[in-house]
């Protein structure tokens, strides 16, 4: 088991390398000047030079790389070329609202589907699995940022029951850090709530067939118990694999989210960065975020040896 | 032994009983119409998509006028019979706008998924039939597969001039991970079918192995994830465009739109909501075939998902 976590934690090591490699990369293979690019129309031929030095374009490609990856492993993600600040500081300053709108999004999320995805197995070709399913398949197709506006018009604008916008700080309290994430968190956790929902019908559909949940009705155990504890734990499989796959989504997502609820977090970051072409700062982002990927996860991986002990590597 | 009045029957035989008709007589439909009969998602969708494209091709003759053109004094006008989805912040016409902005959607969903489709299925075969190459390959997508596709998309946008053929290869690269593992899986499973060995025992040579064998076999299922990646690549076309990476605001698509009315959207809502509707409507109409097909072409997913 100890063994397996710590071959599994080797093996992330050359993916991540290879994302570093690839965003470093980015700056070469872009067709045209980077340099030119980011400094803008109206740069002078000085802005280009510190630009292209501030970049490190002006050395050999292997040099620079290995000196970015050196700095990098040694917390150092590079200098914003638009406010000169570090981007590990930038980022540490918006990461709150985003990790915020993430988590909550990810429990509520959870706690949504699963449940829904039960539900329309166990009563499989009824209305309410028909329901749930055509749901879903809506779900899946609305962009984030059209339930977004649907939400905060609905619930902030008409209903006035909570904000249309803005973020609190956890540390101002619970609730009204968590009254203007609800919505945000609802809008983001669309996508992803539809996906959780399917995997989990489709895995629990295939569990239900199986001898031993005919037993435990036979013996008559009572349905919420073989639902949720016998089938469940044996479903949970993909359903954790598909949780894991879908961070990417809650990713991208959180970007536009921000955006359309005004949440000062990393989506804010991001678009000020792509504004201003501020290369290192959407560098490091991106970097922050695969390797946030790449954790979850390995972390699933190590999840399913704990959830189905038949796994053995 | 047995009770029956009918032929005498010897010892130790037992005569079936009648079988009712327990299955409903099926009613087999053919052609392209009874395709769509057996599969109205498929139709619905198909529909929908295929009133979109002609929005698309004829949106300069449906009552448009010049998506671009200014009219300050006719600024965020509410819907009316003069202007039915009303004004943006410019005065320009938002009916125009929304009924232009479905030719980048179209056109960055259906080219992502061509591109993409073909990339991942060369990769996909190199690395499938190429053992050597397969490890180096592999480790390279899990790398790409590790970037969230949109930051990839952002990533590249940042250092290239906005426009939409680089929308579209941004978009593609981000997608192509996801193609070639599965163009890869589906030929390592056909590898090891009896028929492949027999080709191979016979002599025939890994092109046409691939031409006649492989390539058939790849198709139904890259069909499938070829209509999921033009719905994703809608959505990542106008997220792209929403916070300002993707397609130049020159040029009218419905992430521009909903971005140019983000600032209003609490006393002009319209604005956003036009752009909306039709993305999601586009969107859904792509799943829609996209759940159609996958069912047909491959009922063992259609009773599970």
């Amino acid at each position: 088991m100890l063994s397996y976590i710590f071959r599994r934690i080797l093996a992330t090591l050359p993916v991540m390398g290879i994302v570093a490699l690839f965003v470093f990369s980015l700056l070469y293979i872009a067709p045209g000047d980077p340099a030119v690019m980011i400094a803008g129309d109206q740069a002078t031929p000085e802005d280009v030079e510190r630009i292209r030095q501030g970049l490190g374009l002006d050395r050999p490609f292997l040099i620079q790389f290995g000196s970015w990856l050196w700095h990098i492993l040694h917390g150092d993600l590079g200098t914003s070329i638009f406010t000169n600040l570090p981007v590990s500081a930038l980022i540490a300053q918006r990461i709150e609202p985003t990790l915020s709108l993430m988590s909550l999004t990810l429990v509520l999320t959870i706690l949504i589907a699963v449940p829904l995805g039960v539900v329309a197995a166990w009563k499989a070709g009824s209305w309410i699995d028909r329901t749930i399913m055509a749901f879903a398949v809506f779900a899946f197709s609305l962009p984030v940022f059209v339930v977004g506006y649907v939400l905060a018009y609905v619930f902030a604008l008409q209903f006035e029951w909570l904000p249309v916008q803005g973020y609190t700080p956890l540390s101002n309290g619970v609730w009204p850090w968590l009254q203007n994430l609800i919505l945000p968190a609802m809008a983001l956790g669309s996508v992803y709530t539809a996906l959780i929902a399917r995997i989990t019908r489709a895995s629990m559909l295939e569990v239900l067939q199986q001898d031993y949940v005919r037993t435990a009705r036979a013996k008559g155990l009572d349905q919420s118990s073989i639902l949720f504890i016998h089938a469940l734990k044996n479903a949970a499989v993909p359903i954790v694999t598909v949780i894991g796959i879908g961070i990417a989504l809650l990713i991208g997502g959180s970007i536009v989210t921000e955006s359309v609820f005004a949440i000062p977090g990393l989506g804010r970051l991001t678009i000020d960065a792509i504004l201003r072409r501020d290369y290192p700062v959407i560098q490091g982002i991106v970097l922050l975020f695969s390797f946030v990927y790449v954790l979850v996860n390995l972390l699933v991986d190590v999840t399913y040896t704990l959830v189905d002990p038949r796994i053995r590597y | 032994m047995s009770t029956t009045s009918a032929a005498p029957v010897p010892p130790g035989f037992v005569i079936a009983p009648q079988l009712p008709d327990l299955l409903m007589p099926v009613k087999i439909r053919r052609g392209a119409f009874g395709f769509l009969r057996n599969h109205p998602t498929v139709a619905i969708g198909g529909a929908l998509l295929f009133c979109l494209v002609l929005i698309a091709i004829f949106a300069p003759y449906l009552w448009t006028v010049d998506p671009t053109a200014l009219a300050p004094a006719k600024r965020t006008r509410a819907p009316s019979a003069d202007y039915w989805f009303g004004t943006d912040v410019l005065g320009r016409d938002l009916f125009s706008r929304v009924l232009f902005g479905s030719r980048v959607s179209l056109t960055v969903g259906l080219s992502v998924a061509l591109l993409a489709s073909l990339a991942g299925l060369a990769i996909g075969m190199v690395s499938g039939f190429v053992r050597w190459a397969d490890g180096i390959i592999m480790r390279v997508m899990d790398g790409l597969m590790s970037i969230p596709p949109i930051l990839l998309a952002v990533a590249l946008m940042a250092l290239t001039r906005a426009s939409v053929g680089n929308v579209i290869l941004a978009i593609t690269v981000a997608e192509i991970p996801r193609v070639s593992r599965l163009v890869r899986s589906v030929v390592l499973s056909l590898r090891e079918q009896p028929y492949v060995d027999a080709a191979i025992a016979s002599g025939t040579r890994t092109p046409m192995i691939i031409l006649r064998h492989i390539l058939p076999n790849t198709l139904a299922p890259m069909l499938v994830q070829a209509t999921y990646i033009c719905a994703s690549a809608m959505i990542v076309e106008s997220i792209l465009s929403f916070i300002g990476a993707g397609t130049p605001p020159t040029i009218p698509s419905w992430g521009n739109i909903m971005a140019e009315g983000r600032a209003l959207w609490q006393v002009k809502p319209f604005i956003v909501f036009f752009p909306a509707a039709f993305l999601s409507v586009t969107v859904l109409a792509v799943n829609l075939v996209g759940d159609g097909l996958r069912d047909a072409l491959d009922p063992r997913m259609a009773k599970s998902l």
